[in-house]
């Protein structure tokens, strides 16, 4: 089995700021980390490769600075890695990027099973892994907890909002793992040392010579910002100082009461 | 850009064996909205084997026309047997506008749908509108964890296309005095043709009561609980009200809750009759979860605690103080 997993290098959401004037990311003294469902997903692929042989390979598309997380990769056990950058590769939106890496997997490719994250902890949409694989023209199934190999197809479990379905598909397959599916490993010492000294190959749009100029970037995209800006908030709410709590406890359910919330 | 041959908004009704989802109904109501103001019809779209309540509700829930296809191979959701019948179904009347529901198989659907056009898909909006002089629909979307809330556009190609978070918009109400047209297509696929077969179903284990998404009183816990025996008591509360327990994603993360409990932008989004936040700070990213909800209570003892920003009701105190006081005045409320 050959696997690639696609990894995105992305800022800690959970320690973000926003500037409040011009509505932009403070990303100074923010860590940059591998968006952690995509983590997920190299750990669904290192296990795979355990149990039948065969590479996992990674790739990101991102500035130079996305090597971090590739040699992340590479010390958790992958065993090649390639960066995706151009500026022509700039402003590209889900439609785009998603054509952009399907042309990259092409190129390095052919593999048995693409993997991904469900979604990146920054952009959040989840649809860039099931756009991959539509331009590609290959089967997907989104929200993976475990699969296995059978002779020439994956069973599959797959979480929906009703339960887990179990299924069989056809390779090759593009999967998404979520946060449930297993418990990334740590990098190995040595996994380190090797990483630190890995070949890290940059493709760029030179290198894609079949590439539709008018699918990728800014202008290849089909959507675009008009604005953004802050969630407001105001406070309205009525104060009330648990300095007796029963007493607030009383007082409260008396005004929801009241309210006829209760 | 001309786009006088793209008319409708279409409200994707998925159904899982049979049963319509609400999010289907709650677009409809969304839907109904940009109709207007694109001065089109809105039609409502059902692919499955049994069919007839997603019509029916559809009916109910506003739809001036619903396109059905119907087969046995649509009895379980593939994205390559919906895609195809759907994209049939886009070809053949040019739809303007289409919104799905941001589950599972409704992202997967979606990717697949928009990729294949090679038009915008805007992913988890929460509110929507119709720019006049364009007729663009601005799909308005939080990133960064709902840190930050962008609006998009999607003004060179059509069908424009959004997927909505389930609860991101209430129903409207049901009138059932609405005819609508239904309109049959025979779009078969071949079932060999399928590339995934599902072979079992395992259904959700019903951990803690009621689904917190469809809770009237959601009772949530975070940071401050502490640990996970003290959500007993969150647990008491929320049965005294007749809701369920929820909780923010520090605490999903410390393993005291279980994922499907997880309130926000990663987790479920809610709007209860009473929200109840118990010792949660108010990251934006658990806020985007719950701030649409009727009446909302917080609980913390720090006075600046961001949660107090969008609580009705500020309580400022000691949470295993007041909780458990809560917990008896209702009983004694109760008799």
């Amino acid at each position: 089995m050959n696997i690639v997993v696609c990894i995105k290098q992305v800022p800690d959401t959970t320690e973000i700021k926003i500037d409040p004037v011009k509505n932009t990311l403070i990303r100074t003294g923010v860590p940059s980390i591998m968006n952690p469902f995509d983590k997920n997903a190299l750990e669904q692929a290192l296990r795979v490769k355990e149990k039948n042989g065969g590479t996992v390979t990674v790739i990101s598309m991102g500035p130079d600075q996305a090597k971090t997380v590739l040699r992340e990769a590479l010390a958790m056990g992958a065993d090649k890695a390639y960066l995706v950058t151009d500026r022509a590769f700039g402003g590209s939106d889900t439609y785009a990027t998603s054509y952009i890496l399907s042309q990259v997997i092409k190129k390095i490719g052919p593999f048995d099973v693409i993997l991904g994250g469900i979604q990146a902890i920054d952009g959040d949409t989840g649809q860039t892994a099931s756009s991959i694989a539509e331009h590609l023209g290959l089967n997907r199934v989104s929200y993976v907890l475990d699969m296995e190999k059978k002779d020439d197809k994956v069973i599959i479990k797959r979480k929906v909002e009703e339960g887990v379905v179990v299924l069989e598909a056809k390779l090759p397959v593009l999967v998404t793992s979520l946060k449930e599916s297993n418990k990334p490993r740590y990098r190995t010492i040595k996994g380190v040392i090797d990483a630190l000294k890995a070949d890290i190959p940059e493709i760029r749009f030179a290198d894609l010579p079949g590439i539709d100029e008018t699918k990728i970037g800014l202008k290849g995209s089909p959507t675009r910002v008009k604005a953004t800006f802050t969630p407001k908030r105001n406070a309205t709410g009525e104060v009330m100082e648990a300095v007796n709590p029963q007493e607030t406890a009383k007082s409260l359910i008396g005004k929801l009461v009241e309210a006829k919330l209760l | 850009m001309n786009f006088e041959n793209c008319k409708d908004v279409w409200v994707f009704i998925e159904n899982f064996k049979g049963q319509p989802k609400d999010v289907g109904f709650e677009l409809l109501g969304q839907g109904r909205l940009l109709a207007n103001g694109l001065k089109q019809d809105l039609c409502a779209v059902v692919i499955g084997k049994d069919v007839d309540e997603s019509i029916k509700g559809a009916e109910e829930y506003g739809a001036d026309k619903i396109y059905v296809v119907q087969g046995d191979e649509y009895e379980d959701y593939s994205s390559d047997g919906y895609g195809n019948a759907f994209l049939e179904l886009i070809n053949k009347n040019s739809p303007n506008t289409i919104l799905i529901g941001a589950t599972i198989r409704g992202r997967e659907l979606g990717s697949t749908i928009a990729v294949s056009l090679r038009t915008g898909l805007t992913a988890d909006c929460t509110a929507l509108s119709v720019e006049e002089e364009t007729g663009n629909v601005v799909w308005e979307r939080p990133a960064f964890g709902g840190n930050l809330y962008a609006q998009i556009i999607c003004g060179d190609t059509r069908p424009q296309m959004g997927t909505v978070r389930p609860n991101a918009f209430k129903k409207k109400d049901k009138d059932l005095t609405n005819k609508a047209e239904v309109v049959r297509e025979n779009i078969r696929v071949n079932p060999a043709a399928i590339a995934t077969k599902v072979l079992d179903f395992l259904a959700a284990k019903e951990e803690g009561g009621i689904p917190v998404e469809q809770a009237e009183f959601v009772v949530s816990g975070g940071r401050g609980m502490k640990n996970a025996e003290n959500f007993a008591m969150l647990q008491e509360l929320a049965h005294l009200l007749g809701g369920t327990v929820g909780s923010s994603r520090a605490a999903v993360d410390a393993g005291w809750m279980p994922q499907a409990r997880q309130v926000g932008q990663t987790g479920k989004t809610v709007t209860p009759r009473i929200y109840i936040a118990c010792g949660i700070s108010g990251a934006v990213q658990h806020v985007a979860g719950m701030s649409e909800s009727d009446t909302i209570i917080a609980i913390n003892k720090d006075a600046s605690a961001p949660i107090f920003e969008v609580a009705d009701y500020c309580i400022v105190g000691d949470l295993f103080q007041v909780v458990p006081a809560l917990i008896k005045e209702l009983k004694v409320n109760k008799g």
